[in-house]
């Protein structure tokens, strides 16, 4: 089959030789597609202002185009679409991770000093005597979401012009490009507006503010009014303060956000992303409250990933050493039984032990009568989690563990045998150590798997339980389930801190998996 | 479920098993009052394995379909667990199930077919920086990307902005974010296969003028096809299981995964009333990899103890 191709071109089939011509022509219409993608990507990119973006997005249609639409770099033809998904999904995210946790990055740290110190200004907006109005309708720009996209303001002065404003200022509208209706404005060319509903469900609007020329800003009042306000707060760039005109107070930067000078009074809401250097890292280790739960929760995961490939490689080993005796009737009825565990998708299996350990419904104590709280109490809640995951992994240790007793030689037990050797000598000095050569890589692959196990733990105890209700770290946390917390599901993300920890998780498991990588056959083995 | 990544080409087993088979036969059985304990043991093994499975098949028959009223050995059997499933719009289960195969399915047949043009190039062509090309492949599956999950959340927030069609809380992007270490993951295992199908072929078929892409699409990938299902097996399981990511990205209730579904389920406070919903759920979520270990396990079995004992 493998040859046909070949046949068919010495013969030079008429209809073969289209076909030739159609793949040519498929592949010319999938380089056109590609560069066209990149330039619509590169257009929205360019929309949003992000200009280096832009760049690397031309150079990468320059750099498809030279190497599809030449003869040259042939490997790399291959190579590209691999390396670009490698380096855009996997490297650039770890990078990024590492730089993140350098900063401040979360909640109340979101944006630049600049963008911070804007928004300050503008939630700062007070209607003032005299102040002009405007008719308002809220709008998004058309086709973008209207729960999420950013909000733009069209505006008929007192005068009858129309506005447009947006987060970056006021500009004027064409009349030409909007309908207004009884004083407002019910339609404009290439925006959505919103009506009650779903501006209701703007938490955004109440604060948003279109800057005007004069440190001003125009806020809504309402839904359908808007005013022309004067900022309380002004930013001088010389002093790098900013100034409260009816208070008086001066807020000086600290902490990445505007404080006070004199140390009274609240600071101001929006603080700016920066630098913090190695700050993160510092606190995990000196800050008392941080370094204590940081320590739990590193002992707990070492010791948690310990006992998992203990308990599961005993547990697999001995069933293989019990079934592994060909006068065992039904050897392969038990086998394929024993091995279903491992077929069950690990998310439906810890959700079904999660139902079973429940205290007051669960199978586990309704059968045994126990009434433990498996999963609110520390101890038990790791000793579900560890049953649970014994289950979960002796499969696979039972399936290798068969392999390799299968796989050792004859003649060595043989020879134990004839030594006069008992079936458990045999056992501890002969098959023991014979098994622990062949698995012994497998055994720290599976130690690194369940260090990093988010999926268990997360589906059975959110690393809870929390021992008082504002605690930040649970009795079965691993290091990785509480940056996932920090990031993502706490009120407040602190990207940065997370990210911190993550970059740790990375340097350990890396230094747990290099003197493999080293002992690697393949150092030497490309060929 | 990723220690599943691990296991090698399952070409060579087949034989080696077939031949423990046929000498199985000539074995005399041994009497039971000599293997009896041995028997026992076993079946408390087995008792331990099949026992939460067992368990989730009585609670999705159970027509009373509370976590309380659920019974290990079923009392009753009726459908009508599934039918609420069916029919629950607070959580569109048959949309879930189709975002799993779709993400799956995608992101498996992409991750096989990157793979194999990356071992195409490191088998077959040379070039240079091929050998620290493949070194460098090595080293960077030591860091998943699950462990950068940060970045990877920031990246997508941010694309999303740009273009929200493969954003957070959509399946292309779900997908995309997968395929980082398409590449790298299976890229050894693939190229082992490939060294293994001769040159000749590629060679014979050059000089009668075929280009290297008519070679590679042609001659290459059918011959390899074992192997590319094998990674893609892999990759759909993997996949299909994943959740943290999918956690992360997928937060409006229409547009989830299994794992993330199934999970928001069992989160809420009136769980012992949805079990029985719930439980017909996991069940069929369970169904598609089940079958697949099922159709392949010689394979897969073979894959892994290959592993261990090289």
């Amino acid at each position: 089959m493998a040859l046909q191709p070949t046949a068919d071109l010495a013969t030079a089939d008429p209809g073969r030789g289209g076909r030739a011509l159609g793949q040519r022509w498929l592949g010319w219409a999938a380089l056109a597609l590609s560069v066209v993608f990149i330039g619509y990507v590169a257009v929205q990119l360019a929309d949003k202002g992000y200009t280096a973006a832009v760049i690397v997005a031309a150079f990468l249609a320059l750099v498809v185009l030279a190497l599809y639409g030449t003869r040259r770099a042939v490997p790399l033809k291959y190579l590209l679409p691999g390396l670009l998904l490698l380096l855009g999904l996997q490297v650039w995210p770890i990078v990024y991770t590492v730089a993140t946790s350098l900063t401040n990055y979360g909640q109340g740290h979101l944006v630049t000093k600049e963008a911070a110190t804007a928004q300050d200004i503008a939630y700062s907006v007070r209607q003032v005597p005299g102040s002009p109005t405007y008719q308002l309708s809220v709008a998004v720009k058309a086709g973008s979401p209207i729960t999420t996209a950013p909000l733009a303001f069209l505006l008929v002065g007192q005068g009858g012009s129309l506005y447009v404003g947006d987060s970056s200022g006021l500009n004027p509208l064409a009349a030409s490009d909007a309908t207004v209706t009884s004083g407002r404005i019910t339609a404009a060319q290439g925006y959505t507006l919103l009506n009650l509903k779903d501006a209701n469900q703007r938490k955004d609007l109440s604060s948003f503010a279109v800057p005007t020329a004069g440190g001003g800003g125009i806020k809504a009042s309402g839904f359908n009014t808007a005013y022309e306000g004067k900022a309380q707060l002004s930013y001088d760039r010389a002093t790098d303060t900013v100034t409260d005109s009816s208070t008086g107070t001066v807020y000086v930067s600290k902490g990445a956000r505007w404080v006070p000078k004199n140390g009274q009074g609240e600071a101001l809401p929006v603080g700016w992303k920066e630098n913090v250097g190695t700050r993160n890292f510092t606190d995990i280790f000196t800050n008392d409250t941080i370094r204590s739960g940081f320590l739990g929760i590193f002992v707990w995961n070492i010791a948690f990933a310990t006992l998992s490939v203990l308990s599961t490689f005993v547990l697999g080993m001995l069933l293989a050493l019990l079934l592994n005796n060909r006068t065992i009737r039904g050897r392969g009825v038990y086998r394929s039984l024993l091995i279903l565990p491992y077929a069950v998708p690990a998310f439906v299996s810890a959700l079904v032990w999660l139902s079973m350990f429940n205290q007051q419904f669960g199978v586990i104590n309704q059968v045994t009568g126990l009434g433990v709280d498996w999963l609110g109490s520390p101890w038990a809640a790791r000793a579900a989690i560890l049953i649970t995951n014994l289950w979960l992994g002796f499969p696979y240790m039972f399936i290798v563990c068969t392999g390799a007793l299968q796989g050792l030689p004859s003649d060595v037990l043989e020879a134990a045998r004839i030594d006069g050797a008992g079936a458990f000598r045999t056992l501890r000095s002969v098959q023991l150590p014979l098994l622990l050569v062949a698995v012994g890589p497998l055994l720290v692959a599976s130690f690194a798997f369940n260090f990093n196990n988010f999926g268990l733990i997360f589906l059975m105890t959110k690393g809870g339980p929390f021992l008082t209700p504002d605690a930040q770290i649970g009795s079965t946390d691993l290091l990785i389930t509480y940056a996932y917390r920090l990031a993502i599901n706490g009120t407040a993300p602190n990207y940065g801190l997370a990210s911190a920890v993550s970059v740790i998780i990375l340097v350990i498991v890396g230094l747990m998996s290099f003197p493999g990588f080293m002992r690697s056959k393949a150092l030497e083995e490309v060929s | 479920m990723s220690e599943l990544r691990s296991a090698p080409a399952p070409v060579e087993a087949r034989p080696a098993r077939s031949a423990g088979r046929r000498k199985d036969k000539a074995v005399v059985r041994a009497p039971l009052r000599e293997v009896w304990w041995r028997h026992l043991l076993a079946v408390l093994a087995v008792l331990f394995a099949v026992f939460p499975i067992v368990f989730v098949i009585s609670a999705a028959l159970n027509p009373a379909g509370t976590l309380l009223t659920t019974q290990l050995l079923p009392k009753g059997a009726s459908v009508s667990n599934f039918d609420t499933l069916f029919h629950d719009p607070a959580r569109p289960f048959v949309s879930w199930y189709k975002d799993s195969l779709i993400v799956s399915f995608a992101g498996a047949t992409l991750v096989a077919f990157i793979g194999a043009c990356a071992a195409y190039a490191f088998s077959r062509l040379r070039f240079r920086g091929r050998r620290v090309g493949l070194l460098a492949l090595l080293l960077l599956q030591m860091f998943p990307v699950l462990l950068a999950f940060v970045g990877l959340y920031i990246t997508f927030a941010k694309v999303g902005d740009v273009l929200p069609s493969v954003g957070l809380n959509t399946l292309a992007g779900l997908t995309l974010a997968y395929l980082g270490g398409a590449m790298g993951s299976n890229v050894w295992l693939l190229k082992g296969y490939f060294d293994t199908v001769p040159r000749e072929l590629d060679e014979a078929a050059k000089v009668d003028g075929a280009s290297h892409a008519r070679v590679f699409f042609t001659i290459t990938l059918p011959l390899v096809r074992p192997i590319l299902v094998t990674v893609f097996m892999i990759a759909f399981v993997s996949l299909y299981g994943e959740f943290l990511i999918a956690s992360i990205f997928l937060t409006d209730v229409g547009t989830q995964t299994l794992a993330v579904g199934l999970w928001g389920m069992t989160t809420g406070n009136n769980f012992n009333a949805l079990y029985g919903e719930f439980a017909a759920g996991a069940l069929l979520s369970a169904i598609p990899i089940i079958a697949l270990y099922l159709a392949f396990q010689r394979q897969l079995i073979g894959g892994l103890v290959q592993g261990s004992v090289k």
